[in-house]
């Protein structure tokens, strides 16, 4: 949690004096820091360690990487969204039917669903430039309702109710490579690896792009909009360019979860998706990139834990989880040390 | 044709007095809350379960549907809404979806996920034949209902001293307090009542919209239609809107049952895209 925007405010005593210091507060504040470090260590030590737990860790890691996609947009952006399931669904679905109609083969297949997923940010984009929070919230919520419909009614193309089902994915092979030929198994080694390298991608793209002159105007976009503009940052086209990423992400995200599963069905656009991964992403923490995976790794751990308890009122905790954790307040949640002591810091 | 405008009609009035609550939360409160459908549902619950294990008759359980749902929404006001009122609005949204899950869950366990059945009094049942024109009974009976309860309200906001009282506490709570007005009890009566009209729609409208577990998550959607295409300054933006909703609704059903709830939300879109503020909406953004 170092890296908050507060870094900016007070830079690293550092001896630099060919650059300004306010080049030198942002190079600070894009510093490596050792746990992340030590996070991107254990990507792979998680998979090397724990063959037995693929199947679960790779749920964490497709929610971790939408989680990720919503971070950009409200952690970063400052936009309130209940519709990015409309961009999983659509990667999901995308790459559903051209693995099963055109080309069995993953990579392609997670190419085209990303491209699809950027073309339908890029088009609902302006959806969410004028208005308050509350207009924001109906359309992104009418867009993921608009494709859940869609996806319904289009029987011939998406199997209705029922799902699209008799997917095969190809085995995973790298071009150029030795690697070739990896099937996405039951065990699900290949596809917990296969995700965990698309999350890493996008991990370290999306921390550059956080790092650079545009997140950090996003970040000044998020703070006060007309303060921004005002200084010459183009709002506009700036809240255009990091939805359509994060829904390109969300696109990756719903895409990897066609492919390790073999089956897309209505149940990506729901709307208890979009409010599963905002829950994801409160609990780890918005604002900072890893939120997303520190809550997914807790949001399935519990899910797991209460769904075996009582399966069918798994909903109920996860309500009470939500309500007890706005009302103890989301920044004093991460930090149980402050759970006692005055409450004014939070007003 | 007449029949379905008429339909429609008694659909919007419905939808208005369900969605009128939350205009008021949303729109003078400035809260965005999820989990307005919820008292909705405990609505049509009491209704349900006083009529079928109780043998209460129908217009009876009205009002304590009424009063039921207001207790409830002023007793969760008190304890767990109010600390939200200053909170922005993303606590709002999770907090509001978490009561939801909650509702749906909870009213699952204790009454069962299948649908409930309302039966109604045989004076209300079947169709006024008037010039070829289907009425039913029971909607004429909505109509009539939802536009007194919308006279009311309008009048209420409007002239009574509760009324003003209430626009002063949401244009500027502090200066409110400052001239001796109890915002706080201004808030909590103001919520209760848009939950007890929430209540009291849910009971007329368990027989129309059908009423089971997932009521609130079905339906959210379409409160936040009307309040957000209506425009949260005036009553009459969302009751109109409500009558549009309504009748495109009901038409689009009826013409062409493929497309389902796809031209609603179009229309929707189109609407924010055109107005943000919704159709009938003053440019003020608070």
């Amino acid at each position: 949690m170092s890296a908050t925007p507060d870094a900016v405010a007070a830079p690293p005593a550092q001896r630099n004096g060919a650059r300004s210091p306010a080049a030198r507060s942002l190079a600070g504040y894009a510093r490596w820091r050792w746990w992340e470090l030590a996070l991107f260590a254990a990507l792979p030590l998680s998979w090397l360690l724990l063959p037995a737990q693929s199947l679960l860790l790779n749920e964490i890691a497709i929610v971790a990487l939408f989680a990720v996609s919503l971070d950009l947009i409200l952690g970063y952006a400052g936009i309130v969204s209940l519709g990015q399931a409309a961009f999983f669904g659509f990667g999901a679905y995308t790459a559903a039917l051209f693995a099963k109609d055109v080309l069995p083969d993953p990579l392609t297949g997670l190419a085209v669903a990303v491209a699809a997923s950027a073309l339908l940010g890029l088009a609902t984009s302006v959806l969410i430039l004028r208005g308050s929070d509350l207009t924001r919230l109906m359309v992104t919520l009418g867009v993921a309702s608009i494709l859940y419909e869609l996806a319904n009614k289009l029987d011939w193309l998406t199997g209705g109710a029922d799902g699209l089902q008799g997917v095969v994915m190809g085995p995973l092979t790298i071009p150029g490579t030795a690697l070739a030929g990896f099937a996405f198994d039951l065990s699900g080694r290949t596809a917990y690896a296969y995700s965990l390298v698309v999350l890493a991608i996008v991990l370290v793209l999306a921390r550059r792009l956080v790092h650079s002159p545009f997140g950090v105007s996003l970040q000044a976009l998020r703070d006060n909009r007309l303060r921004a503009a005002s200084i010459g940052v183009s709002t506009s086209l700036r809240l255009v360019a990091v939805y359509t990423i994060a829904a390109a992400i969300a696109g990756a995200a719903g895409a990897l979860l066609a492919q390790t599963t073999g089956f897309a069905s209505l149940d990506v656009f729901d709307f208890h998706r979009s409010a599963e991964v905002l829950l994801v992403l409160v609990i780890g923490g918005t604002g900072y990139l890893y939120g997303g995976i520190f809550g997914a790794i807790v949001f399935k751990l519990l899910h797991d834990l209460i769904a075996a308890w009582t399966p069918q009122y798994w909903n109920f905790w996860l309500g009470l989880f939500l309500v007890v954790l706005v009302l103890v307040g989301r920044d004093r949640f991460v930090r149980p040390w402050t759970w006692f002591g005055r409450r004014s810091a939070t007003r | 044709m007449l029949t379905l405008l008429f339909d429609g009609v008694a659909y919007g009035m419905l939808l208005f007095v369900l969605a009128v609550g939350l205009a008021v939360t949303l729109g003078l409160m400035n809260f965005i809350n999820l989990a307005h459908g919820a008292f909705a549902m405990a609505g049509g619950y009491v209704t349900v379960l006083l009529m079928n294990r109780a043998g209460v008759p129908f217009l009876v359980c009205l009002p304590i549907a009424f009063a039921a749902t207001a207790l409830l929404g002023a007793v969760l006001e008190r304890t767990l809404y109010r600390p939200m009122y200053a909170r922005p609005h993303l606590d709002q949204v999770l907090f509001s979806i978490g009561l939801v899950f909650m509702a749906v869950t909870g009213v699952d366990y204790v009454v069962g996920s299948m649908q409930q059945n309302i039966h109604l009094p045989g004076w209300l049942q079947g169709r006024l034949p008037i010039e070829a024109v289907g009425i039913g009974k029971y909607r004429l009976f909505i109509i009539v209902t939802c536009a007194i309860l919308t006279i009311a309200l309008q009048w209420i906001l409007s002239r009574t001293r509760f009324g003003s009282r209430l626009r002063a506490a949401v244009d500027d709570p502090r200066v409110a307090g400052g001239l001796g007005l109890d915002v706080n009890r201004i808030f909590l009566a103001t919520f209760a009542v848009g939950s007890g009209l929430a209540g009291l729609g849910g009971a007329l409208g368990a027989e129309v919209l059908g009423l089971d577990p997932t009521f609130p998550l079905k339906f959210m959607i379409y409160f936040l239609i009307v309040v957000s295409v209506g425009g949260t300054t005036t009553i009459t933006g969302p009751l109109l809107a409500a009558l549009l909703l309504g009748i495109a609704d009901v038409a689009g059903k009826y013409y062409v049952p493929k497309l389902g709830a796809f031209i609603v939300y179009t229309v929707m879109i189109a609407i924010l895209l055109w107005r943000p503020q919704g159709l009938f909406g003053r440019a003020a953004a608070r």
